[in-house]
């Protein structure tokens, strides 16, 4: 039995936000099937009890002064920008109806 | 002998002494790209201007009086996936060509800093993704060493640039191996230090619980300088640790390992390993006895889980990290034709700008993390991370360091392994437990496997924050071996 559908990466896919083609999907699917059966080896390790690491160090919140700092000026920030207009991100529309 | 061919320590003082100027030494190593870059392919960006303007600059502060680093003027080869404000900075993703950060990473600023001179940035896997440097949307890195094979990766372009005598040092990134691995197979010196040792502002994210800056180097003490130069405490990273850095300088120039014990991993070395490797391997291992190491053998179980665990922390890490490349802010937007959404947008850009390893784990990190799998998969993932860590302190309750092979084979053939993940992923088999434990972990260079003439590297792993362990052990088994080959290994690599 697969690991993983062909639909089911359709929907990864989806929630990746890639537009895959449907050769893609037929690649990933082969592709991601076998290395989920191989990940799923982290079964084998007994660990019950044991706390989960998100990493390596036992650091917790960190906080620094609460200080105005110097930062890039807005012509540094939209620098690297797609799209621009009166000093602002411009995006395609976000919403659902007419703009 | 020519300037391409000193070490950085001897480089750093013929320009602190006047013999010769930071100029002339980056001109030397920009002549010598020129000749080997068509074969080689190591940069995705070199600009001799910039460079020899940077070069110029450190001569004139030098002759001003000013006192400068050990490695003022050294000339240094970045990883593509650190910011620098002066250069492109790629990841070798076509979904960031051409992007200038408005900023500097502060590995790139502490060593502007320090005086060394940017000869370029190198290729890698794109977003330091892969073991091979294949992956990079720009084409394959090829090993000085036979151009046929893969440099490693994902930091290829760094290991193969200072195997090839274009830089004398360069930075990488090491997430699951990424500099042990590429160090190994071109036959030099890479470190990753401890985790959160060295900043990562400024990197460009993949698996930011993992992700750790390094060294490469031709020889352990240029390794040490270079890794003394930008590590410490920084500020802007949040996860940087606030301590001194291990004294590894001190270390590389004290090769004395007597008495240290030193424990060899059980569960690396036996099935699957190429036998060229496994032969320099357990010599390394009976040269540290010779040297006065008392050699033990330890058990770490789990170790063998640290690889699935990895491919599924490290791609959820990205799958969430990448969301950033949105086609919003900075990098390419496909599609915009004013009668798409948002939503749309972004996703035909990043269909088109992501290479398929990319896309491959941004897929599985987003199924690792999806509800219903999330305990089996992410959940269970981050147990075995503690467990190895727990085997790890257990290790090192018994002996001062760890040692195993640190790839199961040589350099592989260019194109071998690119249709088979799986068989790629394994290239880390032996590297990834440091990265989940979050320890320091050395490869140096033992020896040449026997069938294939072709470098293998020795791994040496000690706990956090005992990275000058590595620098002890890396150098007394450099001075032993270079003494018995009458050199550096590389000396053996093929003339480009």
């Amino acid at each position: 039995m697969s690991a993983i559908t062909r639909d089911e990466v359709a929907h990864l896919a989806r929630l990746s936000r890639l537009a895959l083609t449907d050769d893609e999907l037929d690649h990933y699917a082969t592709q991601l099937d076998a290395i989920i059966e191989s990940v799923a080896k982290v079964a084998e390790v007994a660990a019950e009890d044991v706390p989960p690491s998100s990493h390596a160090l036992p650091l917790t919140n960190v906080f620094r002064a609460d200080e105005v700092r110097p930062c890039l000026t807005p012509e540094q920030a939209l620098s690297g920008a797609p799209a621009v207009e009166d000093d602002r991100f411009r995006v395609p529309r976000i919403l659902g109806e007419e703009a | 002998m020519s300037l391409i061919r000193k070490t950085a320590a001897e480089l750093g003082a013929m320009i602190a002494g006047g013999e010769v100027t930071a100029a002339e030494v980056a001109e030397a190593h920009l002549d010598r790209m020129t000749e080997v870059e068509p074969k080689v392919q190591a940069f995705l960006h070199v600009d001799r201007e910039t460079t020899l303007e940077q070069a110029r600059a450190i001569d004139a502060r030098l002759k001003a009086g000013e006192k400068l680093g050990p490695l003022a003027g050294v000339p240094i080869a970045h990883k593509d996936i650190f910011a620098t404000r002066d250069m492109p900075t790629t990841a070798a993703s076509k979904i960031l060509e051409g992007w200038r950060p408005p900023y500097d990473a502060t590995v790139t600023a502490r060593l502007r800093e320090a005086g060394l001179v940017i000869l370029g940035k190198t290729n890698l896997d794109e977003f330091a993704m892969g073991s091979s440097t294949e992956n990079s949307a720009f084409g394959p890195t090829h090993n000085p060493w036979d151009l046929t094979k893969v440099p490693g990766g994902s930091s290829g372009g760094s290991s193969a640039a200072v195997a090839a005598y274009e830089a004398p040092l360069s930075t990488g990134t090491d997430t699951g191996g990424s500099i042990r691995q590429p160090a190994a197979v071109t036959g030099i010196v890479g470190m990753k230090p401890t985790y959160g040792g060295s900043s990562r502002y400024g990197l460009i994210a993949f698996a930011s619980s993992l992700d750790t800056p390094g060294p490469f180097a031709r020889n352990v003490l240029d390794a040490a300088l270079l890794h003394e130069a930008f590590s410490g405490h920084d500020p802007m990273d949040s996860t940087s640790i606030d301590a001194a850095v291990p004294s590894v300088v001190e270390a590389a120039k004290n090769p004395d390992i007597a008495g240290m014990r030193i424990g060899v991993v059980k569960e690396f070395g036996g099935e699957g390993y190429q036998p060229g490797v496994l032969a320099r391997y357990h010599e390394a291992v009976q040269l540290l006895e010779s040297l006065g190491a008392k050699v033990v053998e330890v058990s770490c179980p789990s170790f063998t889980t640290a690889l699935p665990a990895y491919y599924l922390i490290a791609p959820s890490e990205a799958s969430s990290n990448l969301a950033r490349f949105d086609a919003m802010r900075y990098g390419l937007r496909v599609g915009d034709d004013g009668t798409r959404s948002a939503e749309e947008v972004m996703a035909l850009t990043r269909a088109a700008g992501f290479g398929p390893e990319v896309k491959r784990r941004i897929m599985l990190g987003t199924y690792a993390l999806s509800s219903g799998y999330y305990d089996a998969y992410y959940g269970q993932a981050q147990k075995v991370r503690t467990v190895i860590s727990r085997e790890f302190e257990a290790a090192f309750q018994q002996v001062d360091v760890l040692v195993s092979p640190t790839t199961p084979t040589t350099a592989f053939s260019i194109g071998e392994r690119t249709d088979d993940p799986m068989a790629m992923y394994l290239a880390d088999l032996c590297t990834i437990p440091s990265n989940l434990a979050g320890n320091a972990a050395m490869s140096v260079p033992c020896g040449l496997a026997d069938e294939d003439g072709l470098p293998v590297g020795l791994q040496i792993m000690a706990p956090v924050l005992a990275d000058d362990r590595c620098y002890r052990v890396g150098a007394a088994v450099e001075q032993a071996l270079e003494s018995r080959w009458g050199g550096p290994l590389l000396k053996e690599a093929p003339s480009l």
